[in-house]
């Protein structure tokens, strides 16, 4: 498959171009002149509402002042860390496995649940208000270890037992634990959106560093916290580097005399903790939590991980923050100046139209794949 | 209920030479008591999970046979059951059984049985003792009840545990009769259970023929088959069963044996008949039954048309909904006076080639940037562009043109040449219309299945590399596929909005893509029959995503039971309920040829089954 | 016979048979000069309302009269959807017998809160061609599918919360798009809602500039759309009308791009949870901070008025001041069915519909009653008779208040309130009721 995805590159240099090659030639030029114009509006309108350009491209043009584009990119960034983070159990499962567990959204909205469970029974025994920072860690705990069993079972129950099938069966197999995973929360904990707690006064306004919200800064240090850990144990660890060795070559690595079951349930274990601290920090940053929640924003991180470079540990990050940024920002910053009304209905569509665009100029994302895990098969 | 049962069991599946056991029975009391211990207690877990899902509760209302068995009560009957069934599931070395059933087998069952019922006699004295409402919304007094059979915590306790046991040891008992008997108890128990899931649809076609006594007969005033009847239902089918099997599958063989132009001719009068069927029935069958046959076409439709994709030319399209949406709403569009934007009332027939034309257009317009991907990015970025689909019909961007949240309405019914006018009104019509397109749709699959294009597909599916080495153009043919796809989804779409009256966004969720995916994967990749019964199971049984199937109770369920189903089917039986024989050989095929150590660690504990559809597997 | 009368007639009234007696009839006439050229023996009707003209049902003796509950009661919408279905089971059981008949509700069927899942459930209502009526449906897109085959069959259907202005009329004589003839709803019309919102925020809070948000939802969109006709039509200016998605969380863009256009007010009609989300996050957006906000009956909830982010905040919604409203037709009060509600249930109803839909049970229940009479044991329904009793309902006192049907369907009381939340979890029950504003037709 691997060789499949390489050819065309080659091929494009020897053959003709083909019809849908000029097609593709076509939507890529039309997305960057869309995007051209619409940054271009955007300052326009930003130097001032009233010039002609600003005034083509979208009568009704405001513009947007400094703090609110701030608020803006924060916001993003905020969204965007809890991606990476959750795009980092796709990356890992990707590299070692070479298949996309399309159910690790469901992981992140397990931990989300738990979070929620665990701190009402906090709240009513009282701990939460008079110990806040010490229940946020025991949430953090109990999610990281919920996630982790949750992701380990359906590793072994879902996917071991069709590791070498046909690529699209584990995938068809993951859509329906995904499936599977939402509508038991549905029917065991109810349809309905479930609140946290409220928390303390400087979680939740803003503090004078920067303006910012205390929620949306403790996110954005654990997200980078957790992930100077994660580094610290992929490259420095003796099971890092299994993990390494097998997303390398698995069959070598066996040879090596590494356990490859057992270094691909770290891996699903590892995944999960990462997304049950998303989950958290979701629950803390929104204080709601819903069956759906892990269901787009797993499909966003994963569009962080292929924008990142699937495979690759630091792009999974940095794709997750472009993502975040992007459908926070693109619909102000570019369908906005170019006169699209009510657009941030439209944020999901930006978020998903950066996945294409991103796949379409650069199939192997930012930072480019490293854990080519599909060589093997 | 019993497609729990495995499809292929026992040393000699489906054989019906007596069995000759080459070894002796195991001493009754001989087991590997780990693997019962693990079997019962997932077992167990899984019936905490069914009570707390509030299943048993809701479907208690739904009679099965009455007064004795109601489908709340029946679904806490089937794991227990299972599990005692599987637990003697036997190793087998080298395709050879080490040992002959015996008592062994139940004892085993009873055990397995007993433990899976203990998890709800636990439950039943944690629902006393706790309350844990608050998390789990459905654990109430009423569960309680229903568990103890409106007595005490204590008898909840001790019953279920002699019931899970009881089970079990049926379970285990099944493994000692000979193929022949456990086929005509498994077809006895299929005969009451379908009796009694079919009956809105039996009472209408009785009263449609006129038959009402004997449904009187039958099922109860408000639901559910006498006790008497069933009795003699499963008597009756169970002679049958043992009588007519072996005649039956004779006359199988018969025509799978026939020569060239007889074999078609067999063909030929098969089709004949049923469609004679399909066309007479409808005339005596009632709203219900017409509403339900035509639900089940539009999803027949759309499985046909995503069965091009997935099962022939294996793209995993998760946005297949986005060509249901297209062809709906440009069919809106196009007929109904009420469209905002342009409105030129077209008849339904005339814009239904404008429709074609935009599917097909869309349908390019979204495969050719995805057809180089590999599968699995293909697979999200579908996704993708559905999602990006309804959200832009959501949109007030484009509500000028598409009536954002507000859908079109007022969409006028479909004229057919003058003849008659289609609409949801009247489901007979609609079903006759819905029925036309499939006919087409089944034989444009049939045809291109075994044309030049549908051989380049299945080249595409096995391996692209080497297709291409074979001078086809992947591009053009895979791209082919998305197009053909997108009509089938677009005549689906335009009957849809006909059928409704109204095309709103919110009828063209993901969901509707997974659901799809379901039906096709359920009934069988890539063969046209297995779609036409995955649906007709799926959607007519269960229901679509908002449409009521014979079980109404289930909606509720009915998602988490497709998400089981989907990964039951994949770990079971990937080639689905009626494979089709060229994609089995592949899926086995690779399975051989993958290195032996990839498969995991051969686990005996579980039979050695480690890699499912290994053919020891269930 | 019509197309509408063949669809009616209940398997007794087989055509064949029509036809025969109709035979038997000429042939008596002939042979009498005199005779009953209705072809049935409808007994003698008594008072009893309606000309025929949809045809008779007949009850046998020992049988109970069929009427149906249409809700969204899975899903997200069945905190609306099942308060509502269990209304018309207390309904049905305090209004009693009629003429000596049970009333039969049967299982309570699914609107699944769309056009598709509504028509399906229609169909499973009009197979039954003994159905009188159908409560029903919870949404406004549901509704649309639903009540013309509902109302073709003959039966006659009460909605306790469709607020469309498309199913009835726009409060100005114009007859909306979807009306179907036999279709009547005791919920409020989003017409009515929206003027008093925007007459409060003109009048009351003399603010000129609002923006609005909408969910997707027809529901939120059309009552930010006709918040948006009066508000303009009275001279304020609508800064920006945007929408989110059920599913948003982050609602700083969408609150962001709202700023821009600076407004005075923030009126959002959506539900929870993105209500929770804008309430939350509007407060910390540069440009937001001293807007004023303003929601509606999507959140008028004591979850919500519990929230801290909510304190202050203005809700719109149908007077739910029910208290010690009697419905005339049982003697139950608002009060009373709470209690009763609460016993059986444990919790209290989320939304405030419940009432409505008892309301709209009693007035079908009474259409029955006057539209039936007794010949021989078995009770005779008039269908067009329980039309007629609908379209003369004036000054019927109801759990919402005084009930009066215009000529286009709507029942409702159409009272509009606004509360203000006091703020604070232990006084949600008192925010809920204290009203700052309100408005009647």
């Amino acid at each position: 498959m691997a060789r499949a995805e390489v050819r065309p590159v080659r091929r494009r240099a020897r053959k003709s171009r083909t019809g849908v090659d000029w097609f593709l030639t076509i939507m890529r030029v039309a997305a960057i002149t869309v995007i051209g114009l619409g940054l271009l509006a955007f300052i326009a309108q930003e130097i001032n509402t009233d010039n002609p350009f600003a005034q083509w491209a979208n009568p009704d043009a405001t513009g947007l002042t400094g703090a609110q584009f701030q608020g803006l990119i924060i916001s993003g960034v905020t969204q965007g860390a809890m991606y990476g983070l959750i795009a980092l159990g796709y990356s890992m499962v990707y590299g070692v496995l070479g298949f996309i567990n399309f159910a690790h959204g469901e992981v992140f909205m397990v931990g989300a649940m738990t979070g929620m469970i665990t701190s009402n029974k906090l709240a009513d025994a009282g701990l939460w208000e008079s110990n806040f920072v010490g229940s946020l860690v025991f949430i953090m705990v109990v999610s990281i270890l919920v996630c982790s069993l949750t992701a380990v079972i359906m590793e072994r129950v879902a996917y071991r037992p069709l590791r070498g099938s046909p690529r699209l069966i584990p995938l068809i197999t993951s859509i329906g634990v995904s499936f599977f995973l939402q509508n038991a929360s549905v029917v065991l904990l109810g349809p309905a959106a479930k609140a946290y707690p409220d928390v303390p006064d400087w979680i939740r306004t803003k503090h004078t560093f920067l303006d910012i919200e205390g929620a949306k800064i403790l996110v954005i240090l654990v997200a980078a916290v957790s992930m100077i850990c994660l580094w610290y144990f992929v490259e420095r660890t003796k099971s890092g580097k299994a993990m390494r060795a097998v997303a390398e070559d698995a069959e070598i690595a066996a040879l090596m005399g590494i356990d490859v079951n057992r270094t691909i349930v770290k891996v699903f274990a590892l995944g999960g903790a990462m997304a049950g601290l998303a989950g958290i920090l979701w629950g803390i940053l929104f204080r709601s939590v819903i069956h759906t929640t892990g269901f787009l924003p797993g499909i966003k991180a994963f569009s962080a991980a292929v924008v990142g470079g699937i495979g690759h540990l630091g792009g999974a990050m940095a794709g997750g923050l472009s993502i975040g940024v992007a459908e926070s920002v693109g619909p102000l910053v570019i369908l906005e100046p170019l006169g699209v009304s009510g657009v941030s209905q439209l944020r999901d569509a930006v978020a998903f139209a950066v996945l294409i665009g991103v796949l379409l100029l650069r199939p192997a994302g930012l930072f480019g794949e490293r854990l080519q895990a599909e060589d093997r098969t | 209920m019993t497609a729990t049962l495995p499809p292929t069991t026992g040393p000699q599946p489906g054989g019906t030479q007596p069995e000759a056991p080459l070894a002796a029975p195991r001493p009754a009391l001989a087991h590997d008591w780990r693997r019962i211990a693990r079997m019962g207690s997932i077992a167990a877990f899984g019936q905490v999970f069914i009570a707390l899902s509030n299943m048993p509760v809701r479907l208690d209302e739904r009679l099965i046979v009455k007064p004795v068995l109601s489908l709340g009560y029946l679904v806490l009957l089937i794991l227990p059951f299972a599990a005692g069934y599987r637990q003697g599931h036997q190793i087998k070395r080298e395709g050879v059984p080490t040992y002959a059933p015996g008592l062994n087998e139940v004892v085993g069952g009873l055990s397995c049985g007993a433990l899976a019922g203990g998890g709800l006699s636990l439950l039943a004295v944690l629902l006393t003792h706790f309350d844990l409402r608050e998390p789990l919304v459905n654990w109430s007094p009423i569960l309680l009840d229903l568990l103890a059979f409106g007595n005490a915590t204590w008898f909840a306790a001790v019953i279920w545990l002699v019931i899970g046991g009881g089970m079990g040891a049926a379970g285990g008992v099944l493994r000692l009769l000979g193929p022949r008997i456990r086929r005509a108890v498994v077809t006895m128990a299929l005969a009451v259970a379908g009796a009694a899931v079919l009956e809105s649809l039996v009472v209408d076609l009785a009263e449609g023929l006129g038959l009402e006594t004997l449904t009187d007969r039958l099922y109860a005033r408000r639901g559910g088959v006498n006790w008497s009847s069933a009795l003699g239902l499963a008597v009756v089918s169970g002679l049958l069963a043992v009588v007519g099997r072996g005649r039956f599958r004779q006359a199988r063989t018969r025509v799978t044996e026939l020569e060239g132009a007889k074999r078609t001719q067999a063909n030929v009068g098969l089709i004949l008949l049923t469609a004679a069927v399909l066309i007479v029935l409808p005339l005596f069958a009632g709203k219900l039954t017409n509403e339900l046959l035509a639900n089940v076409g539009l999803f027949v439709l759309l499985a046909l048309g995503l069965n091009v994709v997935v099962g022939l030319a294996g793209i995993l399209d998760l946005g297949y909904v986005a060509f249901f949406a297209v062809g709906s709403y440009s069919a809106a569009v196009l007929t109904a006076a009420t469209s905002p934007k342009i409105a030129p009332e077209m008849p339904w027939l005339a814009a239904l080639i404008v429709v074609v034309i935009i599917a097909g257009l869309v349908g390019l317009f979204i495969g050719a940037p995805v057809i180089r991907m590999r599968g699995d990015y293909l697979a999200i970025v579908t996704l993708g562009f559905g999602e990006i689909i309804r959200l832009l019909f959501l949109s007030d961007w484009l509500s000028g043109w598409f009536g954002g949240s507000q859908g079109i309405t007022n969409i006028p019914a479909a004229g057919i040449f003058g003849l008659t006018d289609v609409a949801g009104t009247d489901p007979r019509r609609v079903f006759y219309l819905v029925l036309a397109f499939c006919a087409l749709a089944i034989y444009v699959s049939w045809r291109l299945e075994h044309s030049r294009l549908g051989r380049a597909w299945m080249a595409v599916r096995e391996d692209e590399t080497v297709a291409e080495a074979m001078g086809i153009n992947t591009v053009n043919v895979k791209l082919l596929a998305f197009v053909v796809g997108a009509v089938l989804g677009s005549f689906s779409g335009a009957i849809f909005a006909a059928k409704v009256g109204s095309v709103f966004p919110t009828s063209f969720l993901i969901l509707v893509s997974i659901v799809i995916l379901v039906v096709v994967i359920f009934g069988g990749m890539g063969n046209i029959i297995g779609v036409i019964a995955g649906s007709a199971v799926l959607i007519g049984v269960l229901g679509g995503p908002k449409q009521p199937g014979l079980l109404v109770e289930f909606s509720e369920f009915k998602l988490l039971i497709y998400g089981a189903l989907l990964i039951w089917m994949m770990l079971a039986r990937p080639e689905g309920l009626i494979p089709s024989v060229r994609r089995t050989r592949e899926l086995r095929q690779q399975e051989m040829a993958q290195d032996a150590w990839l498969r995991g660690e051969v686990d005996d504990d579980d039979g050695g089954n480690g890699p499912a559809g290994s053919p020891s597997a269930v | 016979m019509d197309r509408l009368g063949s669809q009616v007639h209940a398997r007794k009234y087989r055509r064949a048979l029509t036809v025969l007696l109709a035979m038997v009839a000429v042939l008596s006439l002939l042979a009498t000069s005199c005779g009953n050229d209705d072809g049935v023996d409808i007994g003698d009707r008594g008072t009893a309302m309606g000309d025929g003209s949809l045809g008779i049902v007949e009850v046998e003796e020992g049988d109970v009269i069929q009427i149906r509950s249409l809700e969204a009661i899975t899903g997200d919408v069945a905190f609306l959807g099942l308060p509502n279905q269990r209304a018309v089971e207390f309904a049905i059981e305090h209004f009693g017998q009629i003429h000596g008949f049970d009333v039969d509700m049967g299982t309570g069927l699914d609107d699944l809160c769309s056009a598709d899942g509504g028509q399906a459930a229609a169909q499973i209502i009009v197979a039954d061609e003994d159905v009188i009526g159908v409560i029903g449906t919870s949404c406004s897109g549901a509704a649309v599918a639903a009540a013309p085959l509902i109302t073709e069959a003959g039966m006659a259907m009460i909605s306790a919360s469709n607020t469309s202005p498309a199913l009835t009329s726009d409060l100005a004589g114009t007859e909306g798009e979807n009306r179907s003839v036999g279709y009547y709803r005791t919920a409020h019309n989003d017409r009515a809602q929206g003027e008093a919102v925007s007459t409060f925020v003109l009048e009351e809070l003399g603010l000129t500039k609002a923006a609005t948000i909408h969910d997707g939802d027809p529901y939120t969109q059309g009552l930010a759309e006709a918040f948006k006709d009066f508000f303009e039509r009275d001279g304020g200016t609508v800064t920006a009308a945007t929408a989110v998605n059920k599913d948003d969380t982050d609602m700083v863009p969408v609150l962001t791009e709202i700023a821009a256009s600076s407004p005075e007010l923030l009126f959002f009609p959506i539900f929870q949870p993105a209500g929770n989300f804008v309430a939350d996050q509007a407060p910390g957006i540069p440009g937001l901070e001293s807007t004023v906000l303003m929601g509606a009956d999507g959140l008028l909830n004591l979850d919500f008025l519990a929230l801290p982010q909510a304190a202050g905040m203005y809700l719109s919604g149908p007077d739910t001041r029910f208290g010690s409203n009697e419905n005339e037709s049982t003697g139950t009060t608002a009060d009373e069915f709470l209690d009763m509600y609460e016993e059986s249930f444990g919790e209290r109803p989320a939304a405030p519909f419940w009432a409505h839909a008892y309301d709209a049970t009693t007035l079908l229940l009474e259409a029955i009653k006057a539209a039936s009479w007794v010949d021989g044991g078995t009770l005779m329904i008039d269908r067009q008779g329980i039309r007629d009793h609908l379209n003369s309902v004036q000054g019927f006192q109801g759990l919402i208040g005084t009930i009066n049907c215009d000529e286009f369907g709507d029942c409702g009381a159409s009272r509009i309130t606004v509360v203000q939340n006091i703020g604070g979890e232990e006084n949600a029950d008192a925010s809920m009721e204290n009203v700052v504003y309100s408005w009647a037709r």
